[in-house]
């Protein structure tokens, strides 16, 4: 299973908990403690045990673009190790 | 000799796209009209015409698109957004250029501007949000309103012997000959959100191919009108406003059929 992240900007995060109800893996939760700086108690990334995918349906359901996602992909080979 | 291992490196699989400003927008928590813009600016990314690209926005929530959009827009009076566009895409007919609508715009005070706009084929693509109420004024009834359903101007709901029942505009936007592709989408969940895309992603297309007026109907949440967390808006949609307003391609003109079975 490919392995993954997410950052999310909790500036522009409204705290709808859509993103919480689209991941498959449950590695998303609202915050409980700090409000942002709008007031929202935002969406917060949780993945002690690297659950994360980077499917990328938390992006896909966040209505305000909160969500960058990454994914461990195979580097390709490096030019100059295939010229040995 | 180096033998070539698999080594792992991070690659951004999601980010902001290029056409959406990174601005932070006013919309409620939870309300669709972010993932509508969302989904038109990957479009306008991934068919590279956003430095072509000219917004027409509405009167209604939606009425800081041009501010959203990182393509030329302008704002055009109530309603009347898709006879700006025509008179922007007759001037400039190498431009692309969009309208995008809630349903008290679209469906009541201006219905006559959408309804001949796609009699004559204008060539531009109108998004539209079914949200079944006015969003912005605080939640009255729109013609889109279900039967039935609460509104600030309907409060013991709507009642269809004084009201009448609500428009399907889709449908009778398909109707009409200048129209060359017609569908509803909707915005409820991942699954759909990805159909929506394509749709709206074909309707640009048929635009590019100037094969005749396209639009896309979103249905979309309004969970602050409706009284409903984002959650329960999102359920709301599935259960009630979907069996009135199917999902699915109401107009494929000739031409279309083959843009449909591209990626
Ligand atoms: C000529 C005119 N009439 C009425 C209004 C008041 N008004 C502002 S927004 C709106 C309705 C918006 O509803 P909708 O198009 O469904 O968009 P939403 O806010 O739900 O996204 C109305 C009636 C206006 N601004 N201009
Ligand atoms: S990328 Fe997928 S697995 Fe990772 S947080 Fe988002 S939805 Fe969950
Ligand atoms: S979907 Fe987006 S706005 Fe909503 S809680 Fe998640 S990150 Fe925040
Ligand atoms: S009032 Fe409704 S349509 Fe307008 S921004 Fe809020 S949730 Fe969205």
């Amino acid at each position: 299973m490919a392995r993954g992240r997410i950052e999310i900007n909790e500036d522009n995060c409204k705290g709808c908990t859509l993103c919480t109800i689209a991941c498959p893996q449950g590695v998303i939760v609202m915050a409980t403690d700090h409000p942002s700086a709008k007031g929202y108690y935002p969406a917060m990334f949780v993945d002690p045990e690297g659950q994360c995918t980077g499917c990328a349906l938390c992006a896909v359901a966040c209505p305000d673009v909160c969500i960058t996602v990454y994914r461990q992909v195979p580097a390709k080979t490096r030019p100059q190790e295939a010229a040995v | 000799m180096m033998v070539a291992e698999t080594v792992l490196e991070e690659q951004v699989v999601y980010a902001r796209p290029a056409s959406l400003r990174d601005v932070p927008t006013h919309y409620c928590p939870g309300c669709t009209h972010g993932v509508a813009h969302r989904l038109v600016a990957e479009v306008l990314d991934e068919l590279g015409i956003r430095e072509r690209t000219i917004g027409v926005s509405p009167v209604g929530c939606a009425v800081f698109a041009y501010k959203y959009f990182n393509t030329d827009g302008c704002e055009a009076a109530h309603g009347r957004a898709p006879a700006m566009a025509t008179g922007i895409k007759r001037v400039r007919p190498d431009m692309v250029v969009f309208t995008y609508q809630g349903d008290g715009d679209l469906a009541a005070i201006g219905t006559g501007e959408i309804i001949h706009a796609a009699t004559r084929g204008e060539l531009f693509t109108t998004i539209f949000i079914n949200n079944a109420i006015y969003g912005m004024t605080g939640g009255q009834m729109a013609p889109t309103t279900l039967p039935g359903q609460y509104t600030s101007s309907s409060p013991a709901g709507r009642d269809v012997e004084t009201a009448g029942f609500p428009i399907r505009m889709a449908e009778v936007i398909a109707g009409l000959p200048g129209a060359a592709y017609v569908a509803r989408r909707s915005l409820h969940n991942v699954k759909e959100i990805m159909k929506a895309k394509k749709a709206i992603r074909t309707a640009f297309k048929v635009q590019l191919a100037g094969l005749g007026f396209s639009m896309v109907e979103l249905l979309s949440a309004c969970p602050t009108n409706w009284s409903m967390s984002p959650p329960e808006a999102m359920r709301w949609i599935e259960e009630a406003m979907v069996p009135y307003y199917p999902l699915g391609d109401f107009k494929v003109a000739e031409g279309v059929e083959a843009l449909l079975k591209e990626r």
